[in-house]
């Protein structure tokens, strides 16, 4: 790989930047959050073409929404000569802890094992600059977390000057040591309280050229990689709360059911185990000493349940819904021997859930309270928690824990709310899980949509490509949209809706195809949804994708060269040409397989991915208990540029995972809605890719950095690796694909659960299966 | 109150607790044993995977009653002290592979990888495809694939 340094500006690297010295104990350093962090961009969009989200993107807007947020992020050098950042962001397996630890060691010259990042707790002070989301956390924090380092160095630098008696400028700075011309030096450790401060100071920096850079850009393992395979990294469920003992939830059989009676309260708060039980807003709350006698609680309940919201609707009300509600596609008037494709899709519903499942402490007194739980947007929960208490934002603390996956999930924090309502509603600490049948059922859910796509093609040329993507509602109320608010007005895509507008800002189409529009429209009604890693793109680009195969077959050109001569951008050229020619494009291929490949930009990165993927019977039918098997995707290549990998082992990873959840919901995993409740209710019935569906050979390429600066990275591999699977699966069997996942119409491959009791009584046949 | 007694971790413990009460509560909610994991309470993700006399069970299957004095329950703390070193070389491995993303998942990934690798290597083999494809185990991050490579590579030395 070559060096960052070839692509770095030399603009940047010279910029000074502020930096503060607090006064504190030991060295304590900090910067602005959102200084300097935003590149320059377009101030206002040019109508119809490029679309919005080429000239600013959902990224944008995020980074730009903290420049206003005047205040700090603080790295304090300890006595033992270790450096400790309380990161303003949320890990739930991303990476960015590490991420941040390489930035700080870089700039502060200390080895990456001497940087502790932990996760700040809700500063709501810092109003839109504590969410995670949109694969941003990098692409805002880059330079302010360096610059807070690149202060510390510094005056970790004149505080040895003054010890050795030498000038600063004669003193070198190498892993945690500083050492004068004539040999002697001074460790961090000693300086850390010498370089202290009694007052606040402002003082100037310069960062790193990239030209220096020995760690940015280095693949390195995850910090927390130790703790995760000893058992010792701590999850929600994990923090010992003292009193804070299991509590469930009780929930109505179908979506948004309400309470009218509990038959039998008395009797279910006297079983082995429980201490109370309480009718809260959304079920009922059992509380005990373990979560299995909760289990036996929350199945003995005998509760009489009000109607839900969505009683009558299945999969196909929705789909009806959603067709009724499209919006049609005009064409202007084209050239003669004008021809077009057209073709609609579908994308059933989908879960979100993590397989930690939603949960938190909950620890509510009088005139306080104290939440631990995984969430990306801690403000807007602490908000929202001292609202539904009654209590000042200021009485409530929420500390972020490490979070066992998100996909979007916690972006949302409906279980540190419900712990609030039951720990209040009980006056006793709470630690409160959801079962896992809950968690699909009444969990958030990526909303059902449909995607039209229209494009017309004349001698060799693209002239229109028009989208129309109609879908339930997704909803964004956790802190996007207060950042929207206070953006939209200086946004090149004003009036319209929270949600047309994060459309806008995410969607893109990468090829030069004339006209082109892409519009949503949204279905809004009871269902409880959210993003689900990367948002519209899987499904918007995936048909997009499949549209741009069929063009590419309709006018006789192969799938990769077509794309290669209409994409706007070289980046997106390079990492096509680096997946085609590592993933030997167009080799020749047995019946019944075939490869597929496809691109997709996003967060200032490109992504291409080209799989292969096998669809004979032999491979179909294959067997395995509990189970979908199904079309295999043999192997994967994927090629990635985010224009600065900070960490390219992390980013390979990132990846990995994308190209999982890309083939899931291309091929096996959805949400069945029937009778008002959605069926499944176990991994054995909502069809994540496990090690049978996993590519037997992957490969991931991370481009050498082309701007410089990172761009957003979790999420970007997904909708590349849907489209390629789903473009692979209409070669291989010579049927475009238009339902998604491919198996979602087939007749259930499991026997629903039922709901009342709402979850299902463990197994006790654990032994007899042991190997 | 019924008293239940099993070796964990090497050590002798005694439970007063209901006897239905499944093994992975009584480990996470009453000792204070947490990398054990809940993700299903179903014996489906197998996030809870454990060894129970060196055999990988799932314990949110297994009544608190089932277990007997002298059975040997070990958890991903345990795990080091079966072989004598500070870390196992499954764990080694999965270090070395870089495997985790989040971690929620891991503790039951290598417990059940380490039994699997003792299975197939009693059956007089090394782990092969199909033996892949019964591990069940849910990665909702997606980490099959280093999984895969740190199970071949691991599987040899120990």
């Amino acid at each position: 790989m070559s060096t960052a340094s070839e692509q770095q500006s030399t603009d940047v690297s010279r910029r000074r930047f502020l930096g503060y010295v607090l006064a504190a104990s030991t060295l304590t350093v900090a910067a602005q959050l959102g200084e300097g962090a935003a590149a320059p961009h377009a101030e206002a969009a040019v109508p119809g073409v490029p679309e919005p989200a080429d000239l600013y993107d959902l990224n944008d807007m995020l980074t730009d929404a903290t420049l206003a947020t005047a205040n700090l992020i603080t790295i304090t050098l300890n006595a033992d000569g270790t450096a400790s950042f309380a990161l303003p962001r949320t890990e739930v397996g991303q990476g960015i802890t590490t991420s941040t630890a390489m930035l700080i060691a870089e700039e502060l010259d200390l080895p990456l094992d001497k940087v502790q990042v932990s996760l700040a707790d809700a500063r709501p002070e810092l109003v839109f600059n504590q969410l995670t989301g949109g694969s941003n956390t990098t692409i805002s924090t880059y330079t302010p977390v360096r610059v807070a380092a690149a202060t510390a160095k510094q005056q970790l630098l004149e505080a040895a000057a003054t010890e050795l008696g030498v000038p600063l400028s004669a003193l070198s700075a190498l892993q945690g040591v500083i050492t004068a011309p004539d040999g002697r030096s001074l460790s961090y450790a000693e300086l850390a309280v010498k370089a202290a401060s009694l007052t606040n100071l402002q003082v100037s920096v310069t960062l790193k050229p990239a030209t220096a850079f020995s760690v940015i850009g280095t693949p390195q393992n995850r910090i927390d990689a130790l703790d995760a395979v000893t058992g010792r990294k701590q999850f929600a469920m994990d923090v010992q709360v003292a009193g804070a003992m299991p509590a469930m939830i009780c929930r109505p059989p179908t979506i948004n059911g309400t309470v009218v009676s509990v038959q039998n309260r008395t009797a279910v708060q006297a079983m082995p185990g429980i201490t109370d039980v309480a009718v809260v807003s959304t079920g009922v709350a059992v509380r005990g000493r373990t979560f299995g006698q909760c289990i036996d609680a929350v199945r003995a309940l005998q509760v009489t349940w009000g109607p839900g919201s969505e009683d009558a609707a299945t999969d196909a009300t929705v789909l009806a819904e959603l067709r009724a509600a499209e919006n049609p596609i005009v064409t202007p008037p084209l050239p003669l021997l004008t021809e077009a494709v057209d073709a609609r899709f579908t994308f059933h519903f989908a879960s979100n859930s993590a397989l930690e499942s939603n949960c938190a402490v909950a620890d509510v007194r009088s005139g306080s309270a104290e939440i631990w739980a995984c969430v990306k947007a801690p403000i807007t929960a602490q908000e929202e928690i001292a609202a539904q208490l009654g209590l000042p934002v200021s009485a409530v603390t929420v500390h972020v824990t490490q979070g066992g996956g998100s996909f979007g999930r916690k972006l949302f924090h409906d279980a540190a709310l419900e712990a609030a309502e039951v720990s209040k509603a009980m006056g006793k600490p709470v630690r409160l899980m959801w079962h896992r049948t809950d968690d699909f059922r009444h969990g958030r859910t990526h909303p059902m949509s449909i995607s039209r796509v229209r494009a017309t093609y004349s001698l060799g040329q693209v002239l229109t490509l028009d989208q129309r993507h109609t879908s339930v509602a997704t909803e964004f109320g956790h802190g996007l949209g207060e950042i929207i608010t206070s953006s939209v007005a200086k946004l090149p895509v004003g009036g319209l809706t929270f949600s047309e507008t994060i459309f806008s800002l995410t969607q893109q189409t990468p090829y030069n195809f004339g006209v082109t529009t892409q519009l949503l429209t949204e279905v809004d009604n009871g269902f409880h949804t959210g993003s689900m890693r990367n948002i519209y793109s899987p499904n918007v680009r995936c048909a997009q994708e499949l549209i741009v195969d069929r063009l590419a077959a309709a006018m006789g050109q192969d799938p990769y060269h077509f794309r290669r001569n209409f994409l706007k951008d070289p980046r997106a050229v390079a990492v096509l040409d680096k997946v085609a020619q590592v993933g030997n494009w167009g080799r020749t291929m047995a019946p019944g397989t075939a490869q597929g490949i496809a691109i997709h930009p996003e967060y200032h990165g490109f992504v291409a991915v080209l799989v292969e993927i096998d669809c004979t019977p032999a491979t179909v039918n294959r067997q395995i208990p509990d189970a979908v098997t199904g079309p295999r995707v043999t192997k994967a290549v994927c090629a990635v540029d985010v224009g600065l990998a900070v960490n390219p082992k992390g980013l390979e990873a990132q990846m990995m995972g994308g190209i999982m959840d890309g083939i899931a919901v291309t091929l096996t995993s959805s949400l069945h809605l029937n009778g008002g409740y959605f069926q499944e209710g176990s991994w054995d019935n909502y069809f994540y890719t496990r090690q049978w569906n996993t590519p037997p050979e992957l490969d991931i390429i991370v481009m050498p950095p082309t701007t410089g600066t990172p761009g957003g990275a979790g999420e970007l591999a997904v909708a590349g690796a849907m489209a390629a699977v789903a473009c692979a699966y209409g070669r291989a069997t010579g049927t475009m694909p238009t339902t998604f996942p491919i198996n979602h119409d087939a007749p259930l491959a499991f026997t629903p659960l039922p709901t009342v009791p709402p979850i299902p009584q463990s197994p006790t046949d654990g032994l007899s299966r042991a190997y | 109150m019924p008293s239940h007694t099993f070796v964990l971790n090497g050590q002798q413990v005694t439970v007063d607790v209901e006897d239905d009460v499944r093994l992975l509560w009584v480990l996470r909610d009453i000792l204070g044993v947490t990398g054990p994991k809940y993700g299903c309470g179903l014996g489906v993700c197998q996030a809870c995977t454990s060894h129970v006399n060196g055999k990988a069970v799932n314990i949110c299957c297994v009544p608190v009653s089932d277990v007997q004095p002298t059975d040997e329950v070990t958890t991903i703390e345990g795990l080091p002290a079966t072989v004598g070193q500070d870390l196992h070389p499954m764990q080694q491995a999965w270090l070395d592979m870089d495997v985790p993303q989040c971690g929620y998942c891991q503790p039951g990934q290598i417990m059940a990888a380490v039994a699997k690798v003792l299975q197939a290597r009693a059956a007089g083999r090394q782990l092969g495809d199909a033996d892949f494809d019964e591990i069940r185990n849910i990665c909702r991050c997606g980490t099959y694939h280093r999984i895969r490579e740190a199970i071949l590579e691991a599987q040899t030395k120990f």
